[in-house]
């Protein structure tokens, strides 16, 4: 696609062109110094390197050729969204970013100062009009999980069309139920939208589908086992992040044969670092494009990232939906059953989190923990006390982040990864 | 001979050793040049190794030395540092000219959990150099004169700022100076009595860095820390980072 052809695109968007542009620079830069410098890729993740420089250009492109011939597009901000119901509608389900900071002092005037950078990101996006996949929505699928987000759906719904799902906080039956009903709604709102009715052939097919992209990328995950680690933390967490975005049957299929290279690489005992260099895990909260400020100072201290247990990581690969039911019901019940184990910091007590963290630890053989929360977000904060607790008395040690976008904390950042690496020697 | 240089946002210190035995000590002001300084502090010298410490760790390495040169974090060298000085130490507290680390260690010396607090003066060196101005006496006068003082106000803000707003407006109410001294002084050890709290307090405890050579916090912290727990400063305090990094220099060579 040409340049001019490109902005053409956006403009009908309604984008701001110029500060577009300049985010695309910046955007450029960031991924030049933190991604194209590493040593060692994969030759597999020029896909990735291809899909995240058209990440703007091609792939919103397609999004407009799907609206054109009548699908819808779906935005998302949780992996409590069931994206099986969004395909069987035959709509296109995108995860809406928010990694970087935009147009903050427009959003603190809907949402307060002390709300993480998450959040205001995704207002500041939309009130910029910098996000060409938040200006193709058709949709926006909100969700009550913390009460930022939950509050700040109010706001805005007065910009974009938005559904808000309720998410229960416990995992008792009642929740269950309540969840139930709310899948039920969100299947009828997809229905009245798109005019496709939901069907248990349809829904059996994007189930498949969804299934077999979290089983790529389960795959994945247990290759990060070997040592030395066969693939950087951040190219992992790239690959989890364009997941929310780009089709999911391209995807799937460039994800196994990155994994067939992978597969190789350890059989002749080949990896991005030396064995025995320092492994982490990477807890908290989500880290969206392009929000890798800490996988890159982790990364630089001697050390390498071996899992990801987040929303865009393990959150929301580790389960499957079972595949075995064959009504509508029980397709229905097979889908709540799987979105109920996500273990989100939302949720009371969540105690399984911990237990996931440790079953990581142990799986992906990692040195330690760095646990990461978003500056403000009162749920991580809280489990991060929780997670030191539980981790100290296995002697398994964990460094406690809290940091947002901004790039004025890098230095002290470094320090205290280091001085932690050095700790774990 | 091996070489410690810790180079923090304040000042600079050089330590040479040969199997924990010191040759030289020197101290720099950082200034906005700290490469020069370090060159300055280097000169003349010629160690097997040399291991930078500090916020400009990484700056050293950049200097072409025509000697080994490695980095380690401040927590490291602290560390490394009081072990040596005191083997049974179980914490350190480094208060700096503008960041406070606590740590703390196993039997062998080794780093359990730390705290840093880099990103606010309250609490650091700075906040005893800003809030001395009020009194417009020097930071090395500032311990002894809160030493005076017997009935402390309390001062709320734990921001630099504000704390030396609230002591100026006590001073218009008249409260006696030295007496404002010391409760600038108690804020100090308030606030690093919480971070030390959160790495697990244990004796030994040894307090290093620059602010560790001002009595009053001394005899603040021994109070706080109660009769039985036992308080280690060293002779030269603000050293004990450098001394750290060369000792690391002299394990990177054997
Ligand atoms: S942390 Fe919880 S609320 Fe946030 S995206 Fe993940 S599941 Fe959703
Ligand atoms: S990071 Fe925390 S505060 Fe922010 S949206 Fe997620 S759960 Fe809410």
């Amino acid at each position: 696609m040409s340049d001019a052809a490109h902005t053409e695109m956006w403009e009908k968007l309604n984008l701001d062109i110029s500060a577009h542009d300049g985010l695309l620079e910046v955007l450029g830069k960031f991924y030049g110094d933190i991604y194209l410098s590493q040593e060692n890729r994969l030759k597999g993740m020029e896909y990735l390197d291809f899909v995240l420089s058209e990440v703007h250009g091609l792939r919103i492109k397609e999004l407009q050729d799907a609206k054109a011939t009548g699908k819808k597009i779906i935005g998302t901000f949780c992996v409590f969204v069931p994206e099986e119901l969004t395909l069987a509608a035959n709509a296109v389900h995108v995860g809406l970013c928010s990694g970087a900071d935009a147009g903050t002092d427009e959003a603190e005037k809907l949402v307060p100062r002390n709300t993480c950078a998450l959040i205001k990101s995704f207002i500041g996006f939309k009130l910029a009009r910098l996000c060409p996949f938040t200006e193709s929505c058709d949709l926006v699928v909100g969700e009550t999980t913390c009460d930022g987000k939950k509050k700040a759906y109010e706001a805005f719904g007065k910009l974009v069309p938005m559904h808000v799902m309720e998410v229960p906080q416990t995992k008792t039956d009642d929740a269950k139920q309540l969840f139930k009903s709310e899948v039920l709604r969100y299947k009828a709102a997809l229905e009245e939208l798109t005019g496709v009715e939901i069907t248990v052939e349809n829904l059996r097919k994007s189930i498949a589908i969804v299934n077999e992209k979290r089983k790529a990328l389960q795959r994945l995950s247990r290759l990060r086992a070997a040592d030395p680690a066969p693939i950087s933390g951040r190219d992992a967490l790239l690959i989890n992040q364009v997941s929310f975005y780009d089709d999911p049957v391209r995807f799937t299929q460039s994800i196994n044969t990155l994994c067939d290279q992978i597969e190789e690489r350890i059989a002749q005992g080949e990896g991005v670092v030396p064995s025995g260099t320092k492994r982490l895990l990477l807890s908290g909260c989500p880290m969206a494009v392009p929000n890798w400020k800490l996988p890159y100072v982790m990364e630089s201290s001697n050390a390498v990232i071996v899992g990801e247990e987040s929303c865009i990581g393990s959150r929301n690969i580790r389960d499957l939906v079972d595949e075995s039911g064959d009504c509508m019901d029980e397709m229905l019940d097979a889908l709540v059953d799987r979105y109920m184990k996500i273990d989100c910091a939302c949720f009371t007590p969540n105690d399984e989190r911990m237990v996931n963290v440790e079953n990581m630890v142990s799986e992906l053989k990692a040195d330690g923990v760095v646990h990461y929360a978003l500056s403000f977000c009162q749920p991580y904060a809280h489990e991060a006390i929780k997670l030191q607790n539980v981790l100290s008395e296995k002697g398994i040690p964990m460094l406690s982040v809290e940091t947002g976008y901004s790039m004025e904390d890098v230095e002290q950042l470094k320090t205290r990864v280091e001085a932690f690496v050095e700790m774990l020697d | 001979m091996f070489a410690g240089i810790d180079i923090g946002s304040r000042s600079t210190e050089l330590v040479l050793q040969k199997e924990g035995t010191v040759i030289h000590r020197a101290q720099l002001p950082t200034t906005f040049s700290p490469l020069e300084q370090c060159r300055k502090l280097l000169e003349g010298y010629s160690p097997e190794c040399l291991v930078a410490t500090g916020y400009g760790r990484e700056l050293v390495k950049t200097l072409g030395l025509p000697y080994r040169v490695e980095a380690i974090t401040e927590i490291k060298a602290h560390a490394l540092g009081a072990h040596a000085l005191f083997p049974d130490a179980r914490t350190v507290l480094d208060i700096g000219g503008q960041d406070t680390k606590a740590i703390s260690l196993n039997p062998k010396g080794g780093v359990l959990r730390f705290e840093m607090n880099d990103r606010c003066a309250a609490g650091t060196g700075k906040f005893l150099e800003y809030t001395a101005n009020v009194f417009q006496i020097s930071i090395e006068e500032f311990g002894a004169y809160a030493l005076k003082g017997s009935n402390p106000p309390v001062i709320n803000s734990m921001c630099t700022v504000f704390a030396e707003t609230e002591a100026t407006s006590l001073m218009a109410q008249g409260a006696l100076p030295e007496d404002i001294a010391l409760a600038l002084h108690t804020s100090v050890v308030r606030r690093t009595s919480t971070m030390l709290k959160r790495v697990g307090l244990a004796f030994p405890l040894v307090f290093s860095g620059g602010v560790a050579n001002n009595a009053c916090i001394r005899k603040l912290l021994q109070e706080d820390c109660g009769e039985q727990g036992i308080l280690c400063v060293a002779e030269e305090p603000d050293m004990c980072g450098a001394y750290g990094a060369s000792l690391w220099a002299e394990r990177c060579c054997s």
